[in-house]
């Protein structure tokens, strides 16, 4: 039901789109107007949800660790699974980030015959996120070339290696073909597994069938509806220096990508995709394991007043010689 | 806020890499090109048919498609040896990159190039064929 309801969506905002320019002709609306406020929601929601996210206290360690901890100087430590310094979590962010080392330790549980349980190692889930973000971030790299007037060397060559099977004019860009079968799998996923299809909610569904939208926009304006490019480009500048045109005649396949865009970058501080800023943030991936060499004091800790037995003793010492209890002090 | 300097330092990054495009051109002057139809030959064609709009397809058609007819191009006459091109008005061309294209469009640099450089294009039509000598005798 929430697939139905987020593809029901999805389709609804680019009927809107092909509406709103080819039948109304809100090219300015569309070109413009919604771009400039779906990047300011992004970028003042994304400031505003990290900023709230840093305001909650982390008094204590709480990473989750799977290696031996640093103990005496014999018993060798795991500097990355359990880091016990800066270095340490340096290196265990920056594979947590890059390349999603605790989702390479995925695993899949089977009810075999006997009944036993059986778990084994399940690499799809990785590799097709990795493959997802990755392409999803050369894609955007990519398209700097549409905002960026001297388009530096990098991009350029981000964009041969990307295209150097030369199949095809516009040349045919891997990654393209690799993001839309990533996104197809992680979409096919959550129908195929039972299990997560009962955990998936229109939240899952909604960025998916949007991320879908705007790749096969993209693909579908580059390799086969085509738009004149340098409209394109005309526009996208535009936009770069405040100095906006909406030039004539650019297909509608274009408005439709750039509203879908548009769409995922004003949902985005709403939704799960802020994991993008908040893996920077996980206490369980951020901090190093060293509760046992350094004392953490809860930073709000008001002063509680302790009973000692000393206290106690001066309290009752009459009463327990009387008992016949031993005191410490006569 | 908690370990403030650290969050700061990444939103500024964040800001930087989601403003970049605005920066990034401050100072540059940007302005859409305009490839250049003057050439000798485009003239007299133009003249011979009577209007402006003489390319084998009609220009919105090329802007956005010529490369996508170069490539059909490229298979028709190096793969099926097929060179007789007849464009949607019923004119016949031979389908040849040197002697179709640039016989028209004898003027690279100001026809080609002006909107490749601007997309940051790099088309590898001169890797195989021979660039054409540019009007003045530069290569």
């Amino acid at each position: 039901m929430s697939a139905f309801v987020s593809f029901a969506a999805v389709v609804a905002l680019v009927l809107l789109a092909i509406l709103g320019v080819k039948g109304a002709g809100l090219t300015g609306l569309f070109g413009v107007a919604i771009p400039y406020a779906a990047l300011a929601i992004f970028i003042v929601g994304f400031l505003a949800r990290i900023v709230k996210w840093g305001r909650v206290p982390v008094p204590f360690r709480i990473p989750t660790t799977c290696g031996q901890q640093k103990s005496l100087p014999w018993i060798k430590q795991n500097k990355i699974e359990n880091p016990s310094g800066t270095l340490g979590v340096l290196a265990r962010m920056f594979l947590e980030v890059f390349f999603f080392r605790s989702l390479f330790r995925n695993l899949k549980g089977e009810l075999r015959e006997g009944p036993k349980i059986a778990y084994g190692s399940d690499k799809w889930l990785w590799m097709a996120g990795l493959a997802f973000h990755w392409t999803f971030l050369i894609i955007l790299i990519r398209h700097l070339r549409f905002f960026i007037f001297n388009v530096p060397p990098a991009v350029g060559l981000v964009e041969r290696l990307d295209s150097f099977l030369q199949i095809g004019a516009p040349l045919l860009y891997i990654t393209d073909v690799v993001f839309l079968a990533a996104v197809l799998f992680l979409l096919i996923r959550r129908f195929y597994i039972p299990q997560v299809k009962y955990i998936s909610l229109a939240a899952d569904y909604f960025p998916l069938f949007l991320i879908l939208g705007i790749g096969c926009s993209g693909v579908l304006m580059r390799y086969f509806l085509k738009v004149n490019v340098v409209g394109v480009k005309n526009l996208t500048m535009g936009l770069a220096t405040f100095n906006p045109v909406v030039p004539q005649g650019l297909g509608t396949i274009f408005y439709v990508h750039l509203f879908l865009i548009s769409v995922l970058f004003a949902y985005f501080p709403f939704s799960k995709l802020m994991h993008s800023g908040g893996v920077f943030l996980s206490p369980t991936r951020n901090l190093s394991n060293n509760s046992r060499i350094v004392r953490h004091i809860n930073p709000w800790n008001y002063p509680v007043h302790v009973h000692t037995y000393e206290e106690y003793e001066n309290d009752f010492r009459e009463k327990m010689k009387a008992a016949g209890i031993p005191v410490e002090k006569e | 806020m908690y370990n403030g300097g650290k969050i700061i330092i990444g939103l500024a990054i964040f800001l930087g890499i989601a403003t970049l495009p605005f920066f990034s051109n401050i100072g540059t002057a940007v302005k859409r090109p305009e490839p250049s139809l003057d050439t000798p030959v485009i003239k007299e064609v133009q003249a011979q048919l009577g209007r402006k709009d003489v390319c084998v397809e009609p220009k919105a058609f090329m802007q956005a498609n010529h490369m996508r007819l170069l490539n059909e191009w490229r298979d028709s006459a190096l793969r099926q040896n097929k060179r007789l091109y007849i464009s949607s008005d019923g004119r016949k061309f031979t389908i040849s990159l040197q002697n179709t294209c640039m016989h028209c469009h004898s003027n690279k640099k100001e026809f080609c190039d002006r909107c490749h450089n601007y997309m940051a294009v790099k088309p590898y039509c001169w890797d195989c064929h021979i660039a054409p000598k540019e009007r003045g005798g530069q290569s």
